[in-house]
């Protein structure tokens, strides 16, 4: 039989759906401050968590989160992986790293990139500050921050993860 | 048998962009004010909680997994999602209460469907060999069964337009209609046809918008003293996907779901039907054998705002307000799903 | 707390599926790509096109392939004036349930007309093929007044 009488078993079916997409008040608030080189939380009026990004709800209490509260952009690696594959259409090169990182001021973590780093040295607790894109170079994204780099303070103990002020783990040891 | 009561109903308006809103921020506020209605801080005050949404409708990935931050899940919470209207989460939680899992749930819905291309998203829940690679949207669809019923004679082009001038105007008692107005049968008789022989008044708008109840077995409802109505019965029917073989101009599934949820049991005083297309406002009435006696969507139904995934839920809503507000001592809602009224639910509701 | 100003970005949501199709599927759109039509026996005789596998009343298992008229009558019609970016056609056009001779259950497909008041219910129609057939349902590129 010739392949053009073959049976058909299979279709290509492929479905493109195109959106509109709104971000909500908590992210275009939050989108508007980065712009300006700013990081901003929301504080839960009942558990007095911060969180950054913020969605507008504390997802433990289930109430909505109103106050802002700007956030440093010195943060703890709160756990990280050293990926090893790349990423379909990802400028970033493996072996690359990832991390939950908490900002000071925060008590939940974000993802972001770590580097200028030894990967092998990398670990949890340490010290890390954001690496701004250039001012003019800024937009409502969370990429005007390059990436996240090591700086030269002691770790943080893990029970201290995610606690510090917004003054930092320095600050917070002058106390 | 438990006796199941609604406790609280709580809808946002139906407006055609909810603009900033993300899905946790469209859905907490409702939520703030079930729980105040019946009592209650959050979702830990519930031993089940059930949502209805679809992620397709605005285009983002397990959006019903981050309207769980509406819900404060801290410590964990027993919870259920339905891809579904959330109608078909009240089913489930009444469900999980009659099998003795839980003694009460939160049941919300909700839908974006604004950020979308709300007719030709829903053309791909269609068979996906033959019609979703046509791209045919579920507008159209109802065109094809609106010519059916007309050719037949069924109905009229004017029956169709006074089922959309009664629900403009009993919109107007209704604040969280999208649409409502003084609108007479001549007005929507007057405009040209949208995909003929639909009108765009006959097809409801696109509405943003989410609702929650509060169900408890009738016993955890005397206990929090708060009025409530009773689920005296509830059930569904699907026909096929093959809409070819399928009698549109009548609702088999319909007819059969009141049978088992005993609509016939009793008088209807008041009747809340998920009519996207007002001929099919039409075939559910004399589906159900609805007659005088019964006041048939007094909120103006989907006519007047369509929120998709909480619709359903909000007829059960709209139904429970009568009933306990002494307007009505018994109702029944429907809700449904699919294209051409392919699946159908009711529940009868009656005064505690 | 004020509104911050909505910010909108519009994106494409893509998913890429391929499907298999099974012997019943399969075996319409390999009839397609040959421009031949085929339904299939229900258990009540009827000629169900395009074939479902299970017969919706009673669930057996149908097998009985019928080749099918490609011109038909129109059962139903919806006409868009204003076709969506996604439809078919991007001029005015119908959408019809149409019943194919030999078949007694209506298909669904687009009809290409130039205005209206051309269609009707009753409306004799025959099936227009794309240039190439893939083996595909859009292999029938539309009908048009017979």
């Amino acid at each position: 039989m010739s392949e053009e009488q073959d049976v058909i078993t299979g279709i290509e079916a492929p479905v493109y759906l195109k959106y509109n997409f709104t971000a909500g008040a908590a992210a275009a608030r939050f989108l508007h401050q980065i712009k300006k080189g700013v990081l901003t939380g929301q504080r839960c009026p009942s558990c007095q968590q911060v969180y950054i990004p913020p969605r507008g709800s504390c997802a433990a209490c289930g109430c909505p989160t109103e106050e802002e509260v700007e956030v440093a952009d010195k943060a703890t690696i709160q756990s990280f992986t050293i990926v090893t594959i790349p990423i379909p259409n990802n400028p970033i090169q493996p072996p690359y790293i990832i991390a939950n990182l908490v900002a000071d001021g925060a008590n939940i973590s974000f993802l972001h990139l770590i580097s200028e780093c030894v990967n092998e040295d990398v670990h949890i607790g340490q010290r890390v500050q954001a690496l701004w894109k250039p001012e003019e170079e800024w937009d409502y994204a969370m990429d005007n921050i390059r990436y996240f780099r090591p700086i030269d303070e002691p770790d943080v103990p893990v029970e201290m993860i995610g606690k510090l002020p917004v003054t930092g783990w320095e600050g917070s040891a002058d106390d | 048998m438990t006796d199941i009561a609604i406790v609280a109903y709580q809808q946002t308006d139906a407006v055609s962009d909810a603009g900033a809103v993300n899905e946790v921020e469209l859905i907490i506020p409702v939520l703030g004010r079930v729980f105040e209605q019946a009592g209650l801080t959050n979702s830990q005050d519930v031993d089940f909680v059930c949502s209805g949404s679809c992620d397709y409708l605005q285009g983002a990935a397990f959006a019903f997994v981050l309207g769980v931050d509406a819900l404060g899940a801290v410590p964990p919470i027993k919870e259920s999602h339905v891809e579904m209207d959330a109608a078909w989460a009240l089913y489930e939680s009444i469900l999980k209460i009659r099998m003795g899992h839980a003694e009460s749930a939160l049941v919300y819905g909700f839908g974006k469907s604004s950020p979308g291309e709300l007719p030709i998203v829903l053309s791909q829940q269609l068979d996906p060999y033959y019609l979703a690679p046509q791209w045919i949207d579920a507008i159209s669809l109802a065109a094809l069964q609106a010519r059916q019923m007309l050719d037949q004679g069924l109905v009229s082009e004017r029956d169709m337009a006074e089922v959309v001038a009664r629900s403009r105007n009993n919109a107007l008692n209704n604040p969280h209609a999208q649409l409502a107005g003084e609108v007479s049968v001549d007005d929507v008789l007057a405009e040209d046809t949208y995909v003929s022989p639909l009108r765009k008044a006959d097809c409801c708008p696109v509405s943003d918008g989410a609702s929650a109840m509060i169900i408890a077995t009738v016993e955890k409802a005397e206990e929090w003293g708060k009025p409530y109505a009773v689920i005296s019965g509830i059930d569904h029917r699907i026909e096929t996907h093959n809409l070819g073989m399928r009698d549109l101009t009548d609702s088999l599934s319909t007819r059969q779901a009141a049978e088992g949820a005993g609509m016939g049991q009793g008088r209807v005083d008041v009747a809340e039907l998920y009519a996207p297309f007002s001929h099919q406002e039409i075939i559910l009435t004399r589906a159900l054998g609805l007659g005088e006696e019964t006041s048939i969507n007094p909120s103006g139904g989907v006519l007047a705002g369509n929120m998709m995934m909480a619709s359903g839920l909000s007829r059960v809503g709209e139904v429970f307000d009568r009933i306990v507000s002494g307007e009505a001592e018994r109702g029944i809602a429907h809700a449904t799903s699919g294209p051409c009224l392919q699946h159908n639910l009711v529940t009868v509701l009656e005064k505690a | 707390m004020s509104q911050p100003e909505v910010l909108q970005q519009s994106f494409e949501l893509g998913f890429t599926y391929t499907r298999s199709v099974g012997p019943v599927v399969g075996r319409f759109l390999t009839e397609l790509r040959n421009r031949n039509i085929v339904g299939i026996k229900a258990s009540d005789g009827r000629v169900v096109v395009p074939p479902m596998e299970y017969d919706p009343d009673t669930a057996e298992e149908l097998s009985e392939f019928v080749e099918v008229g490609q011109e038909g009558e129109i059962v139903s019609f919806a006409w868009v004036k204003e076709p969506r970016e996604a439809h078919p056609m991007d001029r005015p056009f119908a959408w019809a349930m149409i019943r194919l001779d030999g078949a007694d259950v209506p298909m669904i497909h687009c009809v290409a007309a130039n205005a209206e008041s051309d269609v009707a219910t009753g409306a004799r129609v025959k099936a227009v093929w794309a240039d190439e057939t893939i083996g595909f349902i859009t292999d029938i590129r539309c009908f048009e007044l017979a």
